[in-house]
């Protein structure tokens, strides 16, 4: 039986993540808690909006309503990176060699090692960030599509039109597939080989939480009583296929989702609290945590693919050990 | 459980550039209400005060993928209200500020329409600002300022000092021939009661229409003046004063918006609800408003209505209470409305 130890914490859990295997927990006061030998705890923004995980340099990038971006490692080093003014930053992402973007307003900053810093302006809000895996290009949601930048050279961005509001953006593994979430409760795809179009809606609520599964077969989403779990192997990815539903449940809705390193595994947290990890081959599903105060909106496993730390938006936040 | 979370209370503020959104908005942050409010506006620049709750937006329609005309929202918005749903002990309510010329349809929208926004956030009212002296020149010149008269609940006629009461009379009359449902409040420097403008519960169906006693009564009496539901100001300014408009045809120049008022006895739910129904489905695009107060047959409670384009919302209210006249009343405000048809249909929902 997996267990659970527990960190209480006041307000929104942004980001959940193991820096140095060490738990993190990135909260919307800007304070980054981390669990090291006890409850220790270090500032970064002044209102944390956006963090995401740097895998490469195992660290945690953060933007916030200070229009500013830090970067946190493990230990409790704190640097601030960038600042955009007076506007929030609302997005964040890493690309390779040391590379971060974030997005403010219009802007997108693509932020290189060195300190260099490159603006891309477009018409409309940049709503998502991503860096595709080799790092070539980073993509941007944006109404009514996304945009393909590549932050090393000069050249046109490619543009990728699909009607309605994009708010967030993947590159699958392999760099073959670009998805998007969507203001409506759809996720949308894109084959960047040919831009053939993949749509994949249905869902009852907006979807917020995406992962893919090890190598990229699948991809993991929120948004509905169940995870859904679109395939991505066949060359045409997820279409004309229906998805996997795990976890499903009645009463509840799933909020955020966590692919297993090397299983075809997924965590699944939902709007109760709840999490429990469910198997791709047989839908096995196995408890990881009961209900508590708030949605579950970070998961992450650990590099030992023994514990998953896990944030809430009311605060209780927590490791689950599921080896004990 | 999320369930369980307070709404914040959501002012949204419109009005031309110059009617006095910023003096007002200055008053919201630094007069002592005991209230905190997050403020949400395009520039930074007018506002003179220091605060970390003033949010700046790039003011972005989103137009849903469903082809839908009326379903547009404020894509801006729905980030910066769930950036500071976040962390909500920091604030009791928030303003949203618009921009001179924007449409506020999208912004109220926005609070029906997207399910994250809906659950932490409730419209409570739309307040328009307008200046005395420029209005008629603005009602020329956009369909804006228009649209942001007919949707609004609250009407600042602000500068008042800048006109003479004969042409303040008149531009009163203009803004009740375009929105008889909202309040009307006269003033200077933006001086209006901070909670006649805040926590007003306009789209709360259990308050919206019981703030207004007199709720669409003003079609129905010959009234000597151009009041409304409100009638709180100076009557006496209107002696002498022979008013003989047609309130849904206004016969004054450059307003395109009209309403049409609608009265009738106990209504038949199975009648009526189709009704309803059909008439947002085919006419939506050109709704903006409608509100409005429904005695059922067969039904002890009132059953209260309210409709942004599309968007229709309705409940059961309260009991009626005793002597009260079971009643319909219901209000459209929008362009290209067919009052006869409107009627014609009204009335055949009627119970027998």
């Amino acid at each position: 039986m997996p267990t659970v130890a527990p960190l209480d914490l006041e307000g929104h859990c942004v980001a959940a993540v193991f820096l140095n295997d060490v738990p993190h927990f990135a909260v919307a006061d800007g304070a980054i808690h981390r669990l090291d030998n006890g409850h220790k705890t270090v500032q970064a923004n002044d209102g944390l909006l956006a963090a995401f995980h740097d895998a490469a340099n195992d660290r945690l990038i953060s933007g916030g309503e200070d229009g500013k971006v830090f970067a946190v490692r493990a230990g409790g080093e704190v640097s601030e990176l960038a600042s955009a003014g007076k506007k929030w930053v609302t997005s964040v992402t890493t690309g390779p060699q040391g590379t971060i973007a974030y997005a403010s307003g219009k802007t997108a900053f693509v932020r290189f090692a060195d300190g260099k810093i490159k603006e891309f302006k477009h018409p409309r809000s940049v709503e998502g960030l991503a860096f595709s895996p080799k790092g070539m290009r980073f993509g941007v949601a944006r109404y009514n599509g996304a945009t393909l930048h590549f932050p090393a050279a000069e050249g046109k961005p490619v543009e990728l039109e699909w009607a309605g509001a994009h708010t967030g953006i993947t590159f699958s593994p392999d760099g073959a597939f670009l998805v998007t979430t969507m203001q409506e409760n759809a996720l949308h795809g894109w084959k960047l080989a040919d831009g053939k179009h993949m749509r994949m809606s249905g869902y009852p609520g907006k979807v917020k939480s995406l992962s893919w599964s090890v190598k990229g077969k699948w991809l993991a989403s929120s948004g509905a009583p169940a995870a859904i779990v679109w395939p991505f192997s066949a060359k045409d990815g997820p279409m004309g296929k229906a998805p996997l539903e795990l976890g499903t449940r009645g009463n509840t809705m799933v909020t955020c989702v966590a692919c297993h390193p090397s299983q075809d595994v997924v965590a699944v947290g939902y709007e109760d609290g709840m999490v429990i990890a469910a198997r791709f081959a047989d839908a096995k599903e196995v408890l990881l945590r009961r209900p508590g105060k708030g949605a579950i909106t970070s998961m992450m496993w650990d590099k030992e693919e023994r514990r998953v730390v896990f944030g809430s938006a009311a605060g209780d936040c927590g490791v689950i050990d599921i080896t004990a | 459980m999320s369930d369980a979370q307070t709404q914040i209370p959501v002012t949204v503020l419109t009005g031309y550039l110059g009617a006095g959104k910023t003096t007002l908005l200055n008053r919201i942050l630094s007069e002592n209400h005991g209230k905190r409010y997050a403020v949400i506006v395009n520039e930074f620049g007018e506002i003179g005060i220091d605060n970390d709750l003033i949010v700046e937006s790039d003011e972005e329609i989103y137009e849903m993928n469903n082809g839908c005309v009326c379903c547009t929202v404020r894509g801006d918005l729905i980030r910066v209200v769930e950036g500071l749903m976040k962390r909500p002990g920091r604030f009791d309510a928030i303003v949203v500020e618009t921009t001179g010329l924007a449409d506020p349809v999208p912004v109220a929208q926005t609070f029906f329409m997207d399910d994250d926004v809906r659950t932490k956030t409730k419209l409570d009212a739309v307040v328009a600002l307008v200046d005395a002296k420029h209005l008629p020149l603005r009602l020329k010149d956009s369909k804006e300022a228009e649209d942001q008269i007919a949707f609004a609940d609250v009407v600042v006629l602000n500068k008042t000092d800048l006109v003479t009461p004969e042409e303040l009379e008149k531009v009163e009359a203009t803004i009740r021939a375009i929105n008889p449902a909202a309040k009307i409040h006269r003033t200077q420097r933006s001086g209006v009661a901070l909670d006649e403008v805040l926590d007003r519960g306009a789209f709360d169906l259990s308050r919206a229409l019981e703030n207004d006693p007199h709720f669409l009564d003003a079609h129905d009496h010959d009234h000597d003046h151009e009041c409304g539901p409100d009638c709180d100001h100076d009557h006496h300014h209107h002696d002498g004063h022979d008013h003989h408009h047609h309130h849904h045809a206004s016969d004054i120049h450059d307003v395109t918006v009209k309403s049409v008022s609608l009265r009738g006895g106990e209504m038949d739910p199975k009648k009526f609800f189709p009704w309803i129904e059909k008439v947002t489905q085919m006419e939506g695009p050109n709704i903006l408003r409608l509100k409005g107060i429904i005695a059922l047959k067969g039904d002890e409670d009132r059953y209260v209505l309210q409709g942004v384009h599309m968007i229709l919302e309705g409940d059961h209210q309260r009991a009626w209470k005793d002597g009260e006249k079971h009643e319909s009343r219901l209000v459209f405000i929008g362009r290209d409305l067919d009052d006869e048809r409107l009627k014609k249909s009204f009335d055949a929902c009627q119970a027998a």
